[in-house]
């Protein structure tokens, strides 16, 4: 028996303020880190966890955004960007840490309708 | 009697809370708003608040934290002109000069 899951994590809150974004991104290494397939998708709010330049030094706070550039290394290829979201908050691909999928919400429909397991954060 | 200077503190997305909204609805002439935490996100030119601030003959000043734009990667981006930058002393200083502090 496979126990290879289909695992899409999505992720709709800004970087700070919460721990979503730090558990979500906990979550896909981990799954990562034991070969399930795994597809990270930003909508929303959650686009701003890739801007570039993030600088926490004067807020306390751990700055976890260098490790988005460890997806590859993880073999996390399916990462997905809504966007809408992008455009509505006047950012681009451009400014973002890795490459990403850019997606419309119908092709962000398909690919959940693909998926065994999806979690929100 | 003359209506008390206040300080509205907002801390989230404009587009993860109406609260910015409500709030800019409820702050007078005299009064200053500073976003600060997620807030600081409805800076940006471009965001779900553009066109929605107070003119300037509204006497209404919208100020937001430096540290909070520098730890999102906003710092160097494209913020609405009319909004000011303010430090960790400027937020004190913002405390002092008013007479109550409203935390949205």
């Amino acid at each position: 028996m496979s126990t290879k899951k289909r695992i899409m994590i999505v992720n709709h809150r800004p970087p700070h303020g919460t721990l979503h974004a730090w558990e979500s991104l906990d979550l896909t290494l981990t799954a990562a880190a034991f070969e399930q397939e795994v597809s990270v998708v930003f909508m929303g709010d959650g686009v701003f966890q890739l801007l570039a330049d993030q600088d926490t030094s004067q807020i306390n706070i751990k700055n976890f955004a260098p490790a988005y550039r460890t997806f590859r290394d993880y073999d996390i290829r399916h990462v997905y960007v809504e966007k809408e979201a992008l455009a509505r908050r006047g950012l681009s691909s451009d400014d973002l840490l890795i490459d990403v999928n850019l997606v419309d919400t119908g092709a962000l429909c398909r690919l959940m309708t693909e998926q065994d397991i999806i979690l929100h954060f | 009697m003359d209506w008390k200077r206040m300080l509205h503190t907002v801390n989230k997305s404009p587009t993860e809370s109406d609260k910015l909204e409500t709030c800019l609805r409820f702050t007078q002439a005299g009064h200053a708003v500073l976003l600060i935490e997620n807030a600081v996100y409805a800076a940006l030119a471009e965001s779900a608040m553009a066109g929605q601030w107070p003119d300037k003959s509204s006497g209404i000043t919208v100020y937001v934290l430096t540290p909070d734009l520098a730890a999102r990667g906003l710092l160097g981006r494209d913020l609405h002109p009319d909004i000011r930058q303010i430090d960790y002393p400027g937020f004190v200083r913002l405390v002092t000069e008013n007479d109550v502090v409203q935390s949205w």
